[in-house]
């Protein structure tokens, strides 16, 4: 820690300096404001004290010139504040391309994380550096918050729903995770640490951490332990319901004839509100699965659908993946063990 | 100028409303406004008393990082009811059913509201909705936060949430009661001559407090009332795993509790504005300008209750708007601070304690409202919502701003309100060693935000203790001169030097009649032909009122 005091927490992300600048921006045109009243104040109230009792000053009647000032240029202010702020929201938010996964489920009052390589974290977040990292995120209780101050973003995490949150960590280090949203008892408890390593330390790491099975993996044996494929087909290829290889990221007609894009949350719903959004084509057989998959295991059956893809596709996965055998047409699952 | 040296300081009238009738029941059973407004500020002042109690535990607990003095369970339930208590039970009655409803009637001219009934009933439900809060925090508390959120309250907390929420449920109708009283008044009761455009700003404020009073109020209550329902039927409303939507709780709970905070400010903007004229001897600065600021603040109040959920999967064009439309709200409470300063120029300023406290209020509102910009802006509050920064910028809002405002005036009305003076000199005193403890406690706290320190943490990593051990040392200081009104206002009552009908010198109505009022008010209705804050009246023979002109040129 540093001897003095600081007044802005240590900048690691690519976004972190953006919020800073705007911070800055804001600051300065604060501390101007109020200097500027509290001077005019301070003049007004020391010239034009009472001097006897009985004085009465000319009434002002206001001027429309002034008001007209007064509220153009604050205005105008406030609109170069709002856009700033909402170019450097884009940034905090629009998911990049490319982007090594983790899945995190918050419960009250850990965080519980796996790499798409198959690592479980707890509280902790082991990530290389300049690389950018997309946290895909639910919790299995109240709403969570994933708060990292040294890359200035964070996310409320919400039962029922999956929220992304992405970073690109620039300096190594370990940086505090904070739950942000009071989620009980021990909130305060629920804090942890990013780990940001060099791309070789953080290899080594990964390989230290061997022996668990990926995400992906550990949905393929849900897959056929819950019954997936007796209507979906033994690797997804489809039957009397829908195919599932190479759907995930890709439109969907529904019966409807609406269109649904295949992401996260319209997997989770399909399985656990099968008769929601039904794909055109396919009658309401499926049954519920409400109830009989935790969190961790919808996220491993979603790793496990965006795995199967079609020949000659690459998936954002397996990118940022050590072993991108997933990518491979028609991958067994089993293959994707390091 | 001789005018004045020849108007003699009336004896304490002998029969006013204080003195009119004696005995528990005369005031249990009142209908006079100002009896009222007197059972409404003891039953605030005991709020704010447990509510001050809570805060300076919470400061307690953060003087160190570990979690030593109090446990976290308890420590949630802490900061949750001095929320709760300082929110629905102090700040929002505060200045309305306080000075709002003594002076209301006065100002205009008029005995006594248009519902003298209604008001006895609101105070009266009020007080049920506290005793049921009470009861709440004695048989075990709640830990929801203020903010109650869902899917937490309505499944996960194990403690007195129904109870606390019927206690907020029912204090709501004494929110609508009040404010619907106050619309009608202004609308019908104004005595002859008193225009719209001659009200004193402190009614323009009123008004727009009390349609945000009467339009906001049911939201929170049916909210209230959709989570107990959850939580007492299990029925699937903001609960996901039975088909709910924990965010809708969200956006139904800030598009009450956003305006709300309108609610808590703008009654002391009234205030503000009032103190400001007044102890300059001036006419407000563009008074339309002002009036019509809190319109557009009342207006544009429901439209940004957006703003709470940047971070709460909002989409990111929805954050846009919100975010668009909280800097616009911004700027009708810029136009006020411009117009307050510009009135002081060339004016007659008086340093007695009430405009310390206006004076004190444009400092702390522009750095409140300033720091607004940073929560408002969509990039920066990213990263701050959440965090002590938002803490730090709302409690500028409400107390730098609405306590400030509130003691204010309560100082300036208390020789009208008591027929007491307070005593001037430990009045500035306390202003100053309150305006340090204050800006003590809680600048440190916008430092800690942007640091990253998360609120509702009962323990937190040592670099951030430095900030806390300095925040802990000014809410010492800020409760120390808390204390100081709190004694000398007691004092005062009883021992306080007689006031005169009008010790300020000042034009408005509610000085134009002796102090303590009578029950009536005045003994003729009077017939207004002056604007407000009209120092030098035009035509002074025609000023109606018992103390006549008061004032000559220079």
């Amino acid at each position: 820690m540093q001897s003095w005091i600081p007044l802005v927490p240590e900048s690691a992300s690519t976004v972190s300096w953006k919020v800073d600048a705007l911070y800055f921006y804001l600051s300065g045109v604060t501390l101007f404001f109020t200097l500027l009243i509290s001077t005019v104040l301070i003049f007004f109230v020391i010239r034009y004290r009472r001097r006897t009792p009985y004085e009465i000053p000319r009434p002002v009647a206001g001027s429309h010139k002034l008001e007209t000032i007064w509220t153009v240029i604050p205005f105008v202010i406030a609109m170069t504040m709002f856009a700033w702020g909402a170019r450097v929201y884009f940034d905090q938010y629009k998911p990049p391309e490319n982007a090594i996964e983790v899945y995190v489920v918050g419960k009250q009052w850990m965080w519980k994380l796996q790499h798409a390589t198959g690592q479980r974290e707890i509280n902790e977040l082991h990530v290389p550096v300049n690389r950018k990292i997309k946290l895909i995120m639910t919790t299995e209780d109240v709403i969570h918050d994933f708060f990292v101050p040294a890359f200035r973003t964070k996310a409320d995490v919400i039962p029922g729903r999956y929220v992304t949150l992405w970073f690109e960590a620039t300096k190594t280090g370990r940086y505090h995770l904070f739950c942000a949203e009071y989620c009980g008892m021990n909130h305060s408890g629920m804090t942890g640490s990013i780990i940001v390593m060099e791309p070789r330390e953080f290899d080594d790491w990964l390989s230290g951490n061997t022996g668990s099975t990926t995400p992906a993996t550990a949905g393929q044996q849900l897959y056929q332990t819950l019954g997936c494929a007796s209507c979906h087909g033994a690797n997804g290829e489809g039957g009397r319901g829908p195919t599932l290889v190479g759907v995930f990221g890709s439109n969907q007609t529904l019966q409807t004839g609406e269109t649904v894009r295949v992401d996260e949350g319209y997997v989770r719903e399909s399985i656990l509100n099968p008769q929601a959004k039904l794909v055109a084509g396919f009658g309401p057989i499926m049954p519920t699965f409400q109830g009989q998959v935790s969190e961790d295991q919808l996220l491993q059956l979603i790793a496990y659908i965006k795995s199967l893809h079609g020949a000659g596709e690459t998936t954002p996965t397996t990118a940022a993946s050590p072993a991108p055998a997933a990518a491979r047409p028609g991958a067994s699952p089993t293959r994707n063990i390091r | 100028m001789q005018a004045i040296e020849s108007f003699e300081v009336p004896a304490p009238p002998k029969v006013n409303y204080i003195n009119a009738q004696y005995g528990l029941k005369s005031w249990l059973l009142t209908k006079d406004h100002k009896r009222i407004a007197l059972l409404y500020l003891g039953s605030i002042t005991f709020f704010f008393f447990i509510g001050g109690i809570y805060a300076l535990m919470i400061r307690l607990e953060l003087l160190t990082p570990q979690g030593d003095f109090l446990q976290s369970t308890t420590y949630n339930k802490v900061f949750t009811q001095h929320g709760i208590i300082m929110v629905f039970f102090f700040l929002i009655p505060s200045i309305p059913a306080t000075l709002g409803n003594f002076l209301i009637p006065m100002m205009i001219g008029a005995k006594d509201l248009a519902f003298p009934r209604i008001n006895l009933l609101s105070w009266y439900i009020y007080i049920l909705g506290g005793v049921v809060t009470i009861y709440a925090l004695l048989a075990g508390g709640v830990d929801t936060g203020w903010t109650f959120y869902t899917p937490y309250s309505t499944t996960f907390s194990n403690s007195y949430v129904v109870a606390a929420g019927l206690g907020i449920f029912i204090n709501g109708f004494s929110s609508i009661l009040t404010g619907l009283n106050f619309i009608v008044t202004i609308h019908t009761m104004r005595a002859p001559g008193m225009t719209w455009f001659r009200m004193p700003l402190f009614l323009w404020s009123h008004y727009a407090t009390s349609l945000i009073m009467v339009l906001g109020t049911p939201v929170i209550a049916i909210t209230i009332l959709l989570l107990a329902f959850e939580r007492l039927a299990k029925v699937g409303i903001f609960n996901p795993a039975m088909g709910g939507d924990p965010v809708l709780f969200q956006h139904l709970f800030w598009f009450y509790s956003h305006p709300a905070v309108y609610i808590m400010i703008l009654p002391s903007m009234g205030v503000i504005s009032e103190l400001i004229a007044n102890f300059s001897r001036k006419n407000i600065f563009g008074y339309s300008f002002v009036a019509f600021s809190s319109l557009a603040i009342a207006v544009f109040g429901f439209l940004v209750w957006g703003h709470h959920l940047f971070v709460t999967t909002q989409s990111v064009y929805a954050g846009m708007i919100f975010s668009f439309l909280s800097f616009a709200v911004a700027i009708p409470s810029a136009i006020k601070v411009f117009n307050w300063t510009a009135t002081l120029y060339k004016s007659s300023i008086l340093y007695d304690t009430p405009m310390l406290y206006a004076l004190g209020f444009i400092g702390l509102f522009t750095i409140g409202g300033m720091t607004g910009l940073f929560l408002a802006a969509l990039g920066t509050d990213v990263h701050l919502s959440d965090t002590y920064f938002v803490i730090a910028h709302f409690h500028y809002i409400m107390v730098g701003g609405a306590l400030m405002g509130y003691l204010g005036g309560l100082h300036y009305w208390w020789p009208k309100i008591t027929g007491r003076m307070y005593p001037e000199g430990w009045g500035r005193f306390s202003a100053l060693v309150i305006f340090v403890g204050f800006n003590l406690t809680f600048l440190p706290q916008f430092v800690a935000g942007y640091l990253g320190m998360p609120r509702r943490y009962h323990a937190y990593p040592p670099e951030f203790q430095v900030f806390n051990v300095l925040s802990t040392a000014g809410a010492s200081i800020l409760g120390f001169g808390m204390l100081i009104p709190a004694i000398y206002f007691v004092w005062s009552m009883r021992y306080g030097r007689h006031a005169e009908a009008n010790p300020w010198h000042l034009p408005g109505l509610e000085w134009r009649t002796q102090s303590p009022p009578p029950t009536e008010n005045f003994e003729v209705t009077p017939i207004v032909t002056w604007d407000a804050y009209e120092f030098a009246p035009r035509e002074e023979t025609e000023v109606v009122g018992k103390f006549g002109p008061e004032f000559e040129r220079t």
